[in-house]
Order: structure tokens, then sequence, then C-alpha cells
């Protein structure tokens, strides 16, 4: 079982639990060592991983999936631990990792109870990772629900502002949502095999094998695209996000926007759209409606919003809907737009929120109004979120420009009026988002500075730089050859575009 | 008549004679003697809990079918016992404080006698045999629930409970005596099924089903026959409450699918899967909405454990091979979890007496470790995972979705609509030991050694029965090997 590398992935973050559970509280250097060393081998092998994957499919390997393991887990139910990775499912590995790396030296100093911090959110990592390395559904939701949980207690315990309630409310909408979602696979289970056939919950043989009942897949892709949708922060679903973003801790808002809210919008891939390809044809208008609806009313909302976290995580609202916009358009190059957008906002969502704390560490207030000029009194903060505003309005050279123009020539290839109307609308979108990130960029980094105190402040220490630099690093990387992803990527949609073809009209 | 028969009864005979001994070990020795009757009587049943485990079911049937010993009784007998033992463990501490040590001997017999009836409940293929077991399972736990002799609350809830045992033995024998009237003169279980099946329906049969529901819905404390469990958890000692909530519930539960499988299966469509349906529907939700509001810990669980046994019944409305062994997990994994919960109330009951929800708040600070078992245990009972309340959870959603039927479909959709509230009040615990800014009430303290051990297996099952499947393989392969379950099923299943 441990010769298969995916199975690492889940392993390390045990070990890192393990790890911090013989550490003290007060034993502050053990917990980073831990989670230093812990994120840096992940880091590692998933980078590793990455370089394997592509040698492989260089050499002509051209499996849906590679590095597959199957182990009997719940026999009577044929409930397998099944692991399998293809390009998109590398490429979140990677994104995780990065972002678990980042997210450990951004909470350097977090307090109290360091060490049931860090648990936490190894706990929260093994999920993540957990549930991209799954080709089982019933393995998948489980990483799926372990992923939700410890944002209670993350938000709820080292949050800030109105933690208890947002906290509460988060975890009860995502875990409505997520009960909506195991309806949708409990279906999907039962009718995964033709009369008589060997049930199963492994994607590829359901999506090789099933042939659902219409009635039934309309149904059950409603079930299963709202309860990934709802962590996807589809509109009318969102509301959880702009709370629970603005009070959680920064390496938790960082993980939660960079990592979480794309296992709504890899789920809706992976299981809604491609186990069930026929109401996917059918019911899509009726989610890019929600979507594109999303887009516009986030950016809209971030347009308003006078709390930097409040102004960050409406415009995840606007970009995860991007994401699940593209994913419904059903072609190739939209779906590629999609998993560039995945990446791309997850890099930039993570290094804003981590600036964002680490300005409000110093000033102590996330007030637009009631801060000016940092770029005079910390530089290098101030360049670094200008980098991560001008990736989040499409500025060409970084990852934003890549993923949203990909997006938008694949929506346009549906010519009908319907989708041409909503691709327009989602595409002024970037109009809106230029206007609230340059309002905040002026307001923030360059206008006078309103509060004197702050000319005291210093600029970023070590450990943020490291944080911060990974995050550019990335973002720059993805912006300038695009074309790595495309390669890693590019077997993945085959499969998918052919279940949706075969049973277009 | 054939003496020899009693030997099939082994788990019966071992319970009964763990009895008789720690009954004669109280009786006659001196004050000695007494001091060690606790841990003699708890490593007793220890080595009876193993011994069931290990010797296999013969699965003969007995004086002429009125009693069968399978692989299946013989699994939900295992677990019960580890519940029994868990709890023995937990009470170690109160039995020994000055105001109940003097009876600690009856506490033990009592127990064990009710253990022996719920023994007869599960393995009763005759309703004569099934009335005897629920008898002596009831009446001695009213014992058990005025064990507290100078608290009037205990005795309250002693007398609630007694009526409301009498009352519903009366109403089961009513229901029983109207199916008596169309089995053509027999109580044999398999009788029913077959003269069930050639009668035609009738109001007689619905009034017969709906009674004896209603009868062994009061041991389940479904809604609406609820009212007495509130008001008797919080009376009854923490002990004989987390007895109660646990034990007699699963016992009742197991012995409610074989009734109604076995009797009444071929009735299933017509008769009383929507009477189970209303029931569970309203369990759930009644039991969720009314714990929202309780601020004392024993009520809290009380409204939990009702609406955790309208989850137990999924089992019966799937009422297959699935169904029984996923019911047969479920009770486990609700035993370890809610037994997790009870050993910290009662360990922190024994040291400060404090009950309410808000003398939780900042128990983090003082106690680590009691805190981070009750967040375990509350995770677990809300279907969390990795602990082991989510397996159990969705693989009773999935035995019940199965059956392929839309009613049933929407009947898990609203189980699961109701784990969310019911995560919201679970959480309002976790909240109080770990968010609330409140300095913490309880001071730092050590529990006794048998409550520890008791923490560790509850704190173990949580965590590792869920990631590891071997419970539930055990439960399922002991389902598939009874064959009288089976063939009632199979019947059922091509009805």
């Amino acid at each position: 079982m441990f010769e298969n590398i995916l199975i690492w992935f889940v392993v390390i973050p045990v070990i890192m639990m393990a790890g911090l559970g013989l550490c003290r509280n007060s034993s502050m250097n053990a917990i980073r060592a831990v989670m230093v060393v812990c994120s840096t081998v992940l880091l590692g092998l998933s980078i590793w991983l990455c370089c394997d994957f592509l040698r492989l499919r260089g050499m002509g390997v051209d499996d849906e999936m590679l590095f597959t393991g199957s182990w009997m887990w719940y026999e009577p139910l044929n409930i397998h631990l099944a692991v399998g990775v293809d390009g998109i499912s590398v490429l979140m590995l990677l994104l995780s990792s990065v972002i678990v790396f980042a997210g450990t030296f951004a909470s350097w100093k977090i307090s109290p109870l360091p060490k049931n911090f860090f648990l936490w959110f190894a706990l929260l990592s093994t999920g993540v990772f957990g549930f991209f390395i799954s080709i089982d559904i019933f393995t998948m939701f489980m990483f799926y629900e372990v992923a939700l949980i410890p944002m209670y207690l993350l938000i709820g315990v080292w949050g800030t502002g109105r933690k208890e309630y947002s906290a509460m409310k988060l975890t009860l909408m995502l875990m409505g949502g997520s009960a909506f979602l195991m309806l949708g696979l409990l279906g999907i289970y039962w009718h995964s095999a033709p009369e008589g056939g060997q049930l199963t919950w492994n994607i590829l043989e359901i999506s090789h094998n099933a042939s659902i009942a219409p009635e039934w897949q309309n149904m059950l892709f409603c079930f299963t695209f709202v309860g990934f949708g709802v962590l996807g922060a589809m509109f009318p679903f969102h509301t959880w996000s702009p709370d629970g973003h603005a009070c959680a801790p920064t390496a938790v808002s960082m993980l939660h926007a960079g990592v979480l809210m794309k296992l709504g919008g890899y789920g809706c891939f992976r299981i809604a759209i491609f186990l069930l390809p026929q109401a996917a044809n059918e019911l899509a208008w009726i989610f890019i409606i929600l979507t594109g609806v999303s887009i516009v009313y986030g950016a809209f909302s971030a347009c308003v919003q006078t709390d930097l976290k409040y102004i960050n995580a409406y415009s995840s609202v606007s970009h995860c809907g991007m994401v699940l916009f593209a994913i419904l358009m059903l072609n190739t190059t939209a779906m590629t737009g999609a998993i560039l957008q995945m990446l791309s906002h997850g890099l930039m969502t993570a290094l804003f929120f981590a600036l964002i704390g680490m300005i409000y560490g110093r000033t102590h207030t996330r007030d637009i109004r009631q801060m000016g000029g940092l770029m005079k009194i910390m530089p290098y903060l101030g360049v670094c979120y200008m980098i991560a505003g001008f990736a989040s309005l499409g500025l060409p050279g970084l990852s934003g420009f890549v993923a949203e123009m990909t997006i938008f020539f694949g929506s346009f290839q549906d010519a009908d009026l319907f989708h041409r109307i909503f691709v327009i609308a989602a595409t002024c979108s970037i109009v809106i988002t230029a206007v609230y990130i340059l309002r905040v960029v002026g307001k923030l980094l360059l206008g006078p500075v309103q509060d004197e105190h702050h000319l005291a402040l210093t600029d970023a220490t070590w450990f943020e730089r490291l944080s911060t630099v990974t995050l550019i690093l990335c973002i720059a990387g993805i912006g300038c050859f695009p074309n790595w992803i495309n390669e890693t990527i590019q077997h993945s949609f085959a499969p998918i575009m052919a279940a949706v073809q075969s049973v277009a009209l | 008549m054939d003496y020899s028969q009693f030997g099939s009864m082994i788990p019966e005979l071992i319970v009964l004679g763990i009895f008789m001994v720690v009954f004669l070990f109280d009786t006659f020795s001196g004050e000695k003697g007494k001091k060690i009757l606790t841990p003699f009587a708890t490593i007793l049943f220890l080595l009876g809990t193993i011994a069931i485990w290990i010797v296999p079911a013969s699965g003969e049937e007995i004086f002429g079918g009125m009693y069968i010993n399978n692989t299946a009784t013989n699994a939900i007998k295992a677990i019960l016992n580890v519940g029994v033992f868990i709890v023995l463990l937990q009470s170690a501490k109160w039995v020994q404080s000055d105001e109940v040590a003097i009876r600690k001997g009856e506490f033990y017999e009592l127990i064990l006698v009710t253990l022996f009836g719920m023994y007869l409940m599960v393995s009763a293929r005759h309703f004569l045999l099934f009335i005897i077991g629920l008898e002596s399972a009831s009446l001695p736990l009213a014992a058990l629930v005025a064990f507290n002799k100078r608290h009037y609350e205990s005795h309250e809830a002693a007398i609630k409970y007694i009526m409301t045992a009498v009352f519903s033995s009366a109403i089961l024998l009513t229901g029983l005596s109207f199916v008596y009237a169309f089995s053509g003169g027999s109580l044999y279980f398999s009788d029913i099924a077959l003269n069930i099946n050639q009668g035609e329906m009738s109001g007689l049969l619905i009034a017969a089903l709906a009674f004896v529901i209603a009868g062994i819905g009061f041991k389940l404390s479904l809604v609406p026959f609820h009212l007495w469990t509130a008001d008797v958890y919080e009376g009854a000692p923490t002990a004989v409450t987390s007895y109660l909530s646990v034990i007699s519930k699963g016992a009742a539960a197991f012995a409610f699918f074989i009734i109604f499988v076995q009797c009444f299966g071929t009735v299933y469509s017509d008769a009383w899967e929507w009477m189970m349906y209303a029931v569970i529907i309203l369990t759930i939700t009644v039991g969720n909405l009314f714990a929202i509001r309780q601020k004392n810990m024993k009520r809290f669980m009380a409204f939990s454990s009702i609406s955790q046994a309208g989850y137990i019944m999924l089992g019966a409305m799937a009422a297959d091979t699935l169904g029984l062994a996923s019911m047969i997990f479920y009770i486990f994994v609700y035993i370890v979890s809610n037994l997790g919960a009870f050993a910290v109330i009662s360990s922190i009951e024994d040291k400060t007496g404090k009950l309410s929800m808000d003398d939780y708040n900042g128990l983090h600070k003082t106690n680590p470790y009691l805190s981070f078992l009750m967040t375990l245990a509350m995770f677990s009972l809300a279907g969390i995972p990795p602990f082991a309340g989510f397996f159990s959870k969705i693989l009773i959603f999935t035995s019940v979705t199965g059956t392929g039927s839309w009613a049933l479909y929407m009947l898990v959709l609203i189980a699961l609509i109701n784990t969310i509230i019911s995560l919201y009040y679970y959480l309002l615990v976790v909240k109080a030991m770990w968010i609330s800014p409140d300095e913490p009430k309880i001071e730092k303290f050590e529990s006794g050694r048998c409550q520890k051990v008791s923490f560790f297996l509850c704190g173990a099952g949580i965590i590792f029965f869920g990631v590891v499947p071997y419970i539930y393989q055990y439960c399922y392969d002991a389902v598939v090997n009874s064959s009288d379950v089976i063939a009632s099923i199979m019947v059922f299943v091509f009805r």
C-alpha cells in the first residue's frame, strides 16, 4: 500500500498530526519544526509527483489516471480506498502543498494554543490532499467533510470579530451543502452499474459502466452540483464566504479561499459533470444563470466594502463563480481556463489574505478608510499587495490574465443568444474587478498616511517574506509559462468531453 | 424435557453465572470483601464479555423454536456487553461514594439482571419469551433509576419510568392479543409470519401493529412515546442514565428489527412502512429541535439520544441484510460515542456536581483531555469524519437508499438535513468548551483510574472503528451467517 506515492499525501499530514501531538503547547520551536519539515516534504513530494507525471505522459502513457491503486475497505458495500491522479489533480495537489507551505509561515506567531491550531490545520490539509487523490466517491466525500469541520474551531478559537457567529454559519452552510451532496452520491452509487452488475463507488468504473436513467440524472445532478456549489460559493449559497473569511485567522483564510473553495469546483467537474453528463447538458443553463449572477454580484459587492477581508471574500465569490461558469460551458478550452483560474485564484487569494493578515497584525485595523500611504511605510508588503492586485485584475504576465482570457475564449464558442449574454456580462466583471482593486490600492498604498502611529510600523520579517515570495513566484510562473500547465492537463479533458458529447443533443 | 437444550444459551448462562457469583459474593463476604467488590465484578464482567466475543454461536433453535442463539444475536450481545463494561468502569467512582457504597452490590446485580432480560429480548422467537425478557429488562431498571435514595428527582424519575414502562407493556400486550387473534393461535414469530400472509388486511392488523410499535417505541423513546425520557434521564444517577440511553435502546432496536421483519415482513408496505416513516421523521426532528434549547447536559443528552434512536430505526426501514448490519454497527458506534460523552459528564459530576452546559465554558483551559474526548464524542454523534459516527451514519443511509424508492430517498434527505440541526447543538457544547471567553468554572482535577480506562476505550473506539472496518465486517458477517434472519429477509425481499 505504501509503495504508492499518492498515499503519502495523506500519510504525511497524519504523521504531522502525530508529531504535533507529541509537542507541548509551550514549545513553539518544536511545533514550528514539525510543521516546516512536513510541509516542505509535502511540497517536495508534489513537485516530484508533477515531474514524474509529466515524464510518464511524455513516454506516451495515456491512461485516464496514473499512479492508481485500490484497496478494499468496507467490503459489503464495495467501498475501496482508491487513488489515482490525472493532470488536474496533480496541479491541485501542487497548489495545496504550496499554500500549506506558505500558510505555515504565515501563521508563524499564532497564539494562543499553537499546538491545537496546527493540529486542526493538519487535519484540514489531510482532508484537502485526500480529496484530490481519491477516485472513489466514498473516500472523496469523507475527505471532503474532513476538510470542512476543522474550520469551525479554527475560526471560532483563533478568529477575529464576530467569530462565533461566522464559524457556526460557515460550518452549518457547508455541512448543509454536503448533506445534499451525500444524497447525490448515494444515488450515483445505487445506479452505478446496469441491473444485476457489481455496484461501485469508483469514478472510472462508474463512468464506463453506468447508464443512469435521465430523470435520476437530473435529480442527482442538482444535488451534487448544489452540494459542491455551496463550497464553490455559488450564488445564492455564497453568504458563508464573506463572514467566514473575514473572521478567520490568516493561514485559515489562505487555505480556505486558496484550496478549499477549489474542492467545490473540482468536485463539480469530476463528479457532477463527468458522471452525469446527460443532466449536465440539459441543466447547465440553470447553473450558468446562478454562477453568472455570482460573478457580477460578487464583483459589485466588493466595490462597496471597506474591510479588506470582505473585499477579498467578495472578489473570491466572483472569481470562483468564474470557475464554475467555465466548467458549465462544457468545452475543452473553457475547462482549461477553469483549471487555470482555480490555480490562479488559489495563489493570488492566498497571497491577498497573507498580506492582509500581515498588515492587520501591524495596524490592527482592516478598514481601508483608516489606513493610507502604506507603500512608504512598508514598501515590501505594499509591492506584494500591488502584485496580487494586478494578478487579480488580469494583468498580462501574471496568472489571472491567462486564466480569464482562456475562460472567455472558451465560453464564447457557444454561439446562441443565452450563452452570449451571460458571457458578455461575465466579461464585464473584469472592469469591475479593476475598479475595486485600484480603489484599494490607491487608498491603502498610495494615498496620504491616515494615522500617525502607522509611521512607526516595520516591514515584513523573514518568514513573512518567504511565504509571500513563494506565492508570487508561482503566480508569475503560471503567468509567464502557461504552456507547461496546458501540457499537464491536456489529456485530462478527453474522457469528460467524450462523456458529455456522447449524450449531447 | 431435554435439559441439554440449556447448553445452547451460552451468553445467557455467562451473564447468569456472573450474576450468581456477584450475588453470593456480595451476600456472604465481610467488610473486606465488599471493598473489592467493584474490581471483582468489573473484571468478572470483562472476562464474560471476552467469552461472548470468542465462543461461536451454535445457531440452534431450542425449546421448539422459542429461543435462538445465532451469529447476529451473538454480535449484538457482544456489543451490548462492551457497552455495559464501559458503564461499569464509569460508575466505579460513583458506587464507592458514601451514599451508595453500602448498596453497590445491588447496583451490579440489577445491571446484570436487566442485561439478562435484554439478551432474552434479542434471542426470543416467541412473544412469550420476548415479554419475559422485556419485563425483566425494564422493572429492575426502575430500581436502578431510583438508586440515589436521598434525591427526590431520582424517585420522581423512577415513578415516571415505572409508570410508562408498565403502561407501554400493557399496550404491547393488547397489540399482541390482536396479533394472536389472526395468527391462528400461535405466538411463534414464524407462525405469525405465515398466517398474516394468508389473512387479508384489516383494521385490526393496523391497530395491532400500531400498538406493538407504541409498546416497543416507549423503550426506544421514539416520538410520540418519548415524554418520559428527559425527566428520567435527568433524575437518574448518571451511570444509570448512560446505561439507559445506550444499552436498553440498542437491545430494543435489534428486537424491533427482528420482530418486524420476521413476523410482519410480509405486510411491510401495506401496514407498517408508513407508520414507521412518520415515527422516524418525528423522532429525529423533534429530538433535534428540543435538544437545541437544553442547558442541562443530561437533558441535552436525552434529546440527542431520542434523535439518535430515529437514526437507528432507519435500519428497520431498510429491512434487509445491509440494514441490519448497519443497524448493529450504528448501535456499536452510538454506544462508544454516547458513553464517551457520558464519561466526561459523569466524571465532572462526580468531582464538582456541575451539570449545566454553562459550567463547561472554557473547560479546555483546565481539563484539556476531557474537552478533547467530549469534542470527539460530539463530532462522532454529529457524524463528522474521520470519526466512527460518520461511517455509521453513512452506512445506514446507504442501506436505506438501496431500496430505490423515492419515499425512502426523501426520508434520507430529511435525516440528512436533521444531521445539520444536530451538528448545531453538538457544536454548542464544543463552543462552550473551546471558544467561550469566560473563565473556566471547573477546576483542574484528576479522574479516577477506571474512568481513565473508559475514556481511553471510548476515544479509541471513536477514532479507530470507523477507519478500521473490522466491526462493520463483523456485524455484516454475523447477519449473513444467521440463517433464520436471512431467510425472513429473503421472504420479505420477494414479497
